[in-house]
């Protein structure tokens, strides 16, 4: 057995999935877009990802929409004094030239209404993001289990 | 009262050594824990009968609810087992997913301690959430939860007796989100509240906290 060339192809078949998933449209550039397994009758899901705004000039992610739910909407989560309070971003999420944004659990995320199915773990849902300048931008969500914390395939917090 | 405070100067004609003075205030002290303790007690003798709960334990109390099985769930069935208690509504998209994952990931760390409590997620957003609804989302965390609905009277019950705060916000296309508290409150075997545990805590401070809950009582 040739074990460092099985950890390569292990390594290989780890990264290769999560590349896949990136997108890129002009300046903007979606990472690890990913999403959380729903169960049935929940009706709403959300989705994670990092955007990166390579240009020199600002961006803003207004919205989507997806096939696989009803609407598209960017959203805003805070904890304010112990109480979860989620809302719209209004006027578009800014992208800052030369930065980024995260959208990951405890703060901004794409939320998915009106799923027309459950998300299963694996599965990819497609959302076409809109951006006031970069225009539309084709990204595919991984359906983490519901207890992924992140784009990989979690095991909880450690 | 004040323990804190030291005690005023007693006047002394012949200056006591500093040693004297130390003992002088040691007593003081003394005397003062001794009535403030007996302050305590006939306080806590005296409460009017109604306010039991209220003087024992800052959250908590009594309610009856229906679990994802269709059967009736109150304080007193779930007495005998200490128990994590949390806020919630299926269509949550994070805090709810990521803190009930929480306690399915601490009962892991806790060993054999894990299978002495029990994790409750409470629905308020009976609207949507149906038994069935929350049978399946709580299924989908690995671990056994026991997930609760009841009509609107018996949840303005629970959500008063964990003081929970809660508020549905309309959004666009007719929907609705819910704001709600995120903490997890530990009740011990006897119902009586332990503690919360806070979402920015460290695990190992949540599981200690947890432990504190099943051994306690």
């Amino acid at each position: 057995m040739n074990y460092p060339l099985m950890a390569i192809a292990l390594a290989a078949t780890a990264i290769t999935p999560l590349a896949a998933q990136n997108a890129r449209q002009g300046n903007i550039a979606i990472e690890n877009p990913w999403s959380r397994q729903t169960a049935p009758g929940q009706g709403n899901g959300a989705g994670f990802m990092t955007i990166v705004n390579r240009g020199k000039a600002a961006d803003r992610l207004l919205g989507g929409t997806s096939l696989a739910a009803a609407r598209v909407e960017v959203h805003s989560m805070t904890m304010d004094g112990g109480v979860m309070r989620m809302r719209p971003v209004t006027g578009g999420l800014p992208i800052p030239a030369g930065g980024g944004v995260a959208l990951k659990p405890g703060g901004y995320h794409i939320m998915l209404i009106g799923l027309k199915q459950p998300l299963a773990p694996g599965a990819q849902v497609p959302v076409t993001l809109r951006f006031e300048n970069a225009g539309a931008i084709a990204v595919r969500l991984k359906v983490q289990p519901i207890g992924a914390t992140g784009a990989e395939a979690s095991h909880g917090r450690h | 009262m004040d323990v804190i405070d030291p005690p005023p100067p007693a006047p002394q004609p012949p200056a006591p050594s500093p040693l004297g003075r130390l003992r002088l205030a040691l007593w003081a002290l003394v005397l003062i824990a001794a009535f403030g303790g007996g302050a305590l007690y006939f306080a806590s003798r005296q409460k009017p009968p109604g306010a039991a709960d209220a003087y024992a334990s800052a959250y908590g109390g009594s309610f009856a609810m229906t679990n994802q099985a269709g059967r009736t769930v109150t304080d007193k069935s779930l007495h005998g087992r200490p128990y994590a208690i949390f806020f919630g509504f299926t269509r949550c998209p994070d805090v709810c997913p990521t803190t009930l994952n929480r306690m399915a990931q601490l009962r892991k760390k806790l060993g054999a301690d894990g299978d002495k409590f029990d994790i409750v997620f409470v629905s308020v957003d009976p609207e949507h959430d149906k038994r069935e609804d929350i049978g399946r989302y709580v299924e989908l965390f690995g671990t056994p939860i026991i997930g609760l609905t009841g009509t609107d009277a018996q949840i303005e019950r629970i959500v008063k007796a964990f003081r929970i705060y809660y508020a549905k916000v309309p959004i666009e296309g007719g929907d609705y989100t819910i704001d709600h508290t995120a903490s997890i409150f530990l009740i011990d075997r006897e119902g009586s509240f332990v503690t919360t545990i806070d979402h920015q805590e460290g695990d190992d401070v949540a599981a200690e906290k947890l432990k504190r809950a099943i051994t306690q009582a």
